[in-house]
């Protein structure tokens, strides 16, 4: 088995596609384990992980939680709001007390784009970007990418399109690396106050006209419309937003016919995506909660345990 | 009284256009002769032989953070550090706490800066505590001596209030220093606008930002004839349209600082908060056209815009940290090795905008060796290779993305008025007098 080049998971941009595929390899025999009638091994027993957030995140952070457990690890959260953070304690501080803590590993989750890597920077054990502001949200684009795999049965070649807030989607930054170094054509679709400055120089083709833009693909994923957007003038309202660029039953007949849907939750029903859609057959909505367990499983294991360059 | 003979320099004056091999005696504070092979009974030797002598650098924007933020600066931590960049003149901006808005602040300062190593001047703020609201009393901080005034950090948005700003200071024949940057363009933004704005996440700043304040003031300066200096350009555009409002005949200047034409934005992708400064690195195009501006003239200064802060304020998350980084110390290695060495200037154009350039600015009778002029000069070893060790610094400030850079070219000694203010460890120079 191979392994992880960085003792940090900061984002796909750094990552080799070799190492991606070894990530996703390992989750699949994580999900094996998901599958058996006791969940769990003793991998990690006796490693401390501990989830550091400091933006509330109840998905994410369960998921990570979940992932430890199944791996036997103990797990700790500590949350902005309990932790000395408001206090003003700085980040490179509370890196030394998660040290002293005796953390075997830290999943953090911060507002601030570069907060992941400051924080690996500064403490030489194994840390998780589960979200650095508009940065990147690796083990999502890992998870989508699972799932694109999983259901398509390979991502080279296949066409992805993203739809929504790419400005500020950390979701989309890491698919589009990740999709990228795999092979697969990335489209961005949104309007363009929601588009950022020369992204097609990462490689992705920008619609600024949702039929334009999903027309053909294979897999459409769909990003979170973020309601406190409204109000800033990057779209007049919310209703405009939906009619323009929600997906709706209408614009099944433009993708593939298989075409797979994907969101990474929560969803906001109305806005984004139709009621209907949410619950149709195309939609994988629910495998990939399932597959960010198992994807995190593997980058647990990969980083604390038998993956890492320390064993 | 006091000579001090320095021999066997090659002395290169950009305002005579001189550049020979020639002895220069100073007594007292002034240049009393340049000439071949001078012999002079008493006087203290200086052998500078290989070494280049200029006059004085002159650094119009400075931040010396006193008073209220000492922990970050003070006047003698700064004149220190600006002897050791060979800078003998610096220009303190006024955002200060309190900011320098009134005459007796402004009296206070510079009884301070009469003590320091270097010549140091203030900059008087355009409005009350610099927020942009109501002019402040730049007729008695004139009188006090300030030498230009800025709300430097900011650019007073509201345009009436900076067209009345640019009139009145016309009145005292007092050059209007601008900060362009459209607050509402810029908003919480933090870095370029551009390929690694979107790739890092960061919060972008765009170059329009810049541009159309630029615009605005260069529109309001030729309306009301005052005197204007756009501080720290950064974008194509704004180049472009000083070069037009030059060639109108506009009365407008500007300046660029070290960094500004040595990174660009890429720098960011470290998420080193030491590349995050106002205005932010820009693109490789707007790196171009600054060159350019600096080769064809639309680009009079080289100003270090010197930010000094503390480690902790610095240690922290990108959006976190303020915005500066500190360039007394690092401005003519930048000069040399990335001007000079690659043919963008030639070294008497670059020590050009080092010294008459900035002095010319604000009026300042410095820049130039002549004799009669005071005796502010800077002794420089062109070949001299170094590392930056920001440890090594005499600014209290660290804060520098150009750690552990080669660069060539450094200062050997600094004189100010005759006076030698800085004096480089292991140069072997020689006191044969």
């Amino acid at each position: 088995m191979g392994i992880l080049k960085n003792k940090d998971l900061i984002g796909l941009e750094k990552l080799s596609k070799e190492e991606i595929e070894l990530i996703l390899n390992t989750a699949k025999s994580m999900k094996d384990i998901l599958k058996r009638p006791i969940k769990k091994v003793p991998t990690l027993r006796g490693k401390l992980v501990v989830n550091l957030f400091y933006e509330p995140s109840t998905r994410t952070s369960s998921s990570f939680s979940l992932a430890a457990k199944r791996l036997s690890a103990d797990g700790m959260n500590l949350s902005a709001k309990s932790s000395s953070v408001v206090k003003g304690e700085s980040l490179v501080d509370t890196a030394k007390t998660l040290k002293a803590l005796g953390a075997d590993a830290v999943v953090i989750r911060h507002g601030i784009p570069g907060a992941a890597k400051k924080l690996g920077d500064t403490i030489d054990i194994p840390v998780l970007n589960a979200g650095d502001g508009a940065h990147e949200h690796p083990t999502q684009g890992l998870l989508d990418i699972y799932t694109i795999l999983e259901e398509r049965g390979k991502v080279e070649g296949q066409t992805v399109a993203i739809v929504g807030d790419i400005k500020y989607s950390r979701v989309a930054r890491s698919n589009i690396w990740g999709l990228k170094k795999l092979g697969a054509k990335v489209r961005v679709v949104g309007p363009s106050t929601l588009m950022p400055k020369e992204i097609e120089k990462m490689g992705v083709e920008v619609y600024n006209n949702l039929e334009d833009g999903i027309e053909g693909v294979d897999v459409i994923n769909l990003l979170r419309i973020q309601k406190e957007r409204q109000g800033k003038s990057l779209f007049p309202t919310i209703r405009e937003y939906a009619k323009f660029y929600g997906l709706r039953k209408k614009h099944l007949a433009l993708a593939k016919e298989d075409m797979t849907l994907m969101h990474p939750g929560p969803i906001n029903r109305g806005v984004e995506i139709s009621s209907d859609l949410a619950y149709s057959g195309q939609a994988v909505i629910e495998d990939q909660v399932e597959n960010g367990v198992a994807i995190r499983m593997a980058l647990l294991y990969l980083l604390i345990g038998g993956g890492s360059k320390s064993e | 009284m006091n000579k001090l003979l320095l021999k066997g320099g090659k002395l290169i004056d950009p305002l005579s256009k001189k550049k020979e091999e020639k002895d220069l005696l100073i007594e007292d504070e002034k240049i009393v002769e340049i000439g071949e092979d001078l012999q002079v009974v008493g006087a203290q030797v200086i052998d500078v032989k290989g070494k280049v002598i200029t006059p004085g650098f002159v650094d119009i924007h400075v931040h010396l953070r006193e008073p209220g933020f000492e922990y970050k600066e003070t006047i003698e931590s700064g004149s220190k550090a600006a002897a050791k960049g060979g800078f003998t003149t610096i220009v303190a901006m006024p955002n200060t706490n309190p900011v320098i808005d009134n005459p007796s602040l402004v009296s206070s300062v510079l009884t301070k800066g009469k003590e320091a190593s270097v010549n140091v001047h203030q900059i008087g703020a355009i409005t009350k505590g610099s927020l942009g609201k109501e002019l402040a009393e730049i007729g008695s901080m004139k009188e006090a001596g300030i030498v230009a005034i800025s709300d430097d950090g900011h650019s007073v948005m509201d345009s009436q209030i900076m067209k009345l700003g640019l009139e009145y200071a016309k009145n005292f024949d007092l050059p209007v220093i601008v900060h362009c940057e459209d607050k509402n363009l810029a908003g919480d933004g933090a870095v370029h606008e551009g390929y690694y704005s979107t790739v890092t996440g960061l919060t972008p700043i765009p170059s329009s930002a810049e541009d159309v304040i630029v615009a605005r003031d260069i529109s309001l300066a030729e309306e009301s004839g005052a005197k204007l200096h756009i501080a720290h350009i950064s974008t194509k555009g704004a180049v472009g349209l000083v070069r037009q409002a030059k060639k109108r005949g506009v009365d407008v200047t500007c300046e660029v600082t070290p960094h500004h034409f040595s990174l660009t934005d890429e720098a960011i992708t470290s998420f080193d908060s030491n590349t995050k400064m106002n205005p932010p690195l820009r693109s490789a195009e707007d790196v171009e056209a600054i060159k350019e501006g600096l080769r064809d003239g639309t680009i009079d200064v080289i100003a270090t815009d010197h930010a000094p802060h503390s480690k902790e304020e610095k240690d922290v998350e990108y959006n976190y940290a303020p915005f500066g980084i500190t360039g007394l110390e690092t401005a003519l290695g930048l000069v040399i090795t990335e001007l000079v060495k690659e043919g963008v200037l030639s070294l008497e154009k670059a020590i050009e905008k080092l010294t008459v350039g900035p002095a010319k600015v604000l009026g300042l009778d410095k820049g130039t060796l002549e004799v009669g002029k005071d005796a502010d000069l800077t002794i420089i070893d062109l070949d001299k290779k170094w590392t930056v060790d920001p440890q090594k610094f005499l600014s209290k400030g660290k804060n520098t993305p150009f750690s552990g850079v080669e660069l060539q070219g450094e200062v050997v000694t600094t004189i100010v008025g005759g006076k030698v203010v800085y004096r480089a460890e292991k140069q072997g120079i020689g006191d044969k007098g």
